[in-house]
């Protein structure tokens, strides 16, 4: 890269603060030193795992990121301030390319699950299932779909969601597909971020006015009845997953402890029924799903043929 | 610390400084708006280190900083435009001595 085109002439040095941070030759805002997470890492299905099953697994996590992304996504422009517009925002993307890189693995790994295009259609793998699928064929878990309520809302759901997905992440390092244990260890060190953010503003709300409390104690009654679906483990994920029963006893104990920091209890309420006889990971889905889609996807729809 | 119990719906002000990967010292790239000092910091991270700038922030209210005032930058600044004497250039520097 040249720098020939960003250097501004500064008529004194002292005039721009973003001199000193100049690395090399390139100028800053461009970035420097990205990393593939994937580089050196063998693509090919390790022997012992099944290439359907690993698949689906990946749908569902990988399903969990791109739906809750897209809810996160709905919040820019509408957070409280700018700071923490830009917070959701980046949060949204760091989950955007954990869904794009564990739906590129699905479609390798089994090629079949990935929707019909038209013939000579540019359109990559993952985005044929993030874009052309119907909510019946979703796998995520219910609280990832919910509509957005306030800023309290967000914080709850997204502490339990990224406590919950750290745990599994953390496991998936030791995964026997190294794709999957390579983008777990991408995964950890931004959901460890995502938890943190929720954390201290939990705390942060609980701890606040009156009023940040009650909304924080009415958004915890909203999500503590889709918490039962997080511990309820289906048969892919027991075979190929992270351990159901380590990562909910994480769940339960990490949740318990900002609770307990926070001085709230948690609220008296009852699972939420299963839909149809199944849950998110059944492909039974809240009808906020399909009203979400509808949004996200009808770009993509319009345009199959489109190149992005 | 801020006042959460005040009436006051703005956040205080932070000035934030980051060192680059090949930085030696912190630079002062902006400022934003955080409920306290820990938020500070990862606002900072969220709203500056975006594009991979950084390695450390720094966070400092912005009412901690004593700044010169630009009328008085005649007596602090003039009097030293005029005194070569004080820059050692009479010296030559080996090419093996870096950051002068």
């Amino acid at each position: 890269m040249t720098s020939s085109h960003v250097q501004q002439p500064a008529a004194d040095e002292h005039d721009s603060a973003y001199d000193g941070l100049l690395g090399n030759d390139a100028h800053w805002a461009f970035g420097t030193g990205f990393e593939d997470p994937l580089a050196g890492v063998d693509t090919t299905i390790p022997d012992g795992i099944d290439a359907a099953e690993l698949a689906s697994y990946c749908v569902m996590l990988g399903d969990d990121a791109l739906v809750y992304a897209q809810r996160l996504s709905e919040w820019t422009s509408r957070a409280p301030d700018l700071e923490e517009d830009i917070a959701i925002a980046n949060i949204a993307l760091d989950l955007v390319g954990q869904a794009r890189l564990l739906l590129t693995r699905a479609a390798a790994a089994d090629p079949s699950i990935v929707p019909a295009l038209p013939d000579g259609s540019p359109v990559p793998a993952e985005d044929a299932l993030a874009y052309f699928r119907e909510a019946g064929q979703f796998r995520n878990v219910r609280l990832a779909e919910l509509p957005n309520g306030d800023f309290a809302e967000l914080v709850v759901r997204m502490l339990v969601l990224s406590t919950w997905r750290l745990a599994i992440f953390q496991r998936l390092v030791g995964h026997s597909d190294p794709v999957v244990a390579a983008i777990a260890a991408k995964g950890v060190k931004e959901l460890t971020y995502h938890r943190d953010f929720a954390g201290r503003w939990f705390v942060t709300l609980a701890q606040g006015t009156s009023e940040s409390r009650r909304r924080l104690e009415a958004a915890m009654a909203g999500v503590w009845p889709l918490i039962g679906e997080l511990k309820s483990p289906t048969a892919v994920e027991s075979s190929v997953g992270a351990d159901p029963g380590e990562v909910a006893q994480e769940l339960d104990a990490v949740v318990a402890q900002v609770l307990s920091v926070a001085g709230v209890t948690p609220p008296d309420v009852h699972p939420i029924a299963v839909t149809r006889g199944g849950t998110g990971r059944d492909g039974m889905h809240t009808e906020a799903l399909g009203r979400m889609l509808a949004e996200m996807q009808v770009v993509a729809r319009a345009h199959p043929m489109g190149q992005w | 610390m801020p006042d959460n119990t005040s009436d006051s719906r703005e956040w205080p002000l932070y000035e934030v400084f980051i060192r680059s990967k090949r930085g030696l010292n912190h630079v002062h790239v902006g400022s934003l708006h955080a409920p306290d000092d820990g938020m500070a910091l990862r606002h900072a991270r969220d709203v500056y280190t975006r594009r991979n700038e950084g390695v450390s922030i720094w966070v400092v209210r912005s009412d901690a900083i004593t700044a010169s005032s630009p009328d008085e930058k005649d007596p602090l600044f003039a009097p030293s435009g005029d005194k070569v004497y004080r820059h050692p250039t009479f010296y030559d520097i080996p090419d093996n001595v870096p950051h002068m």
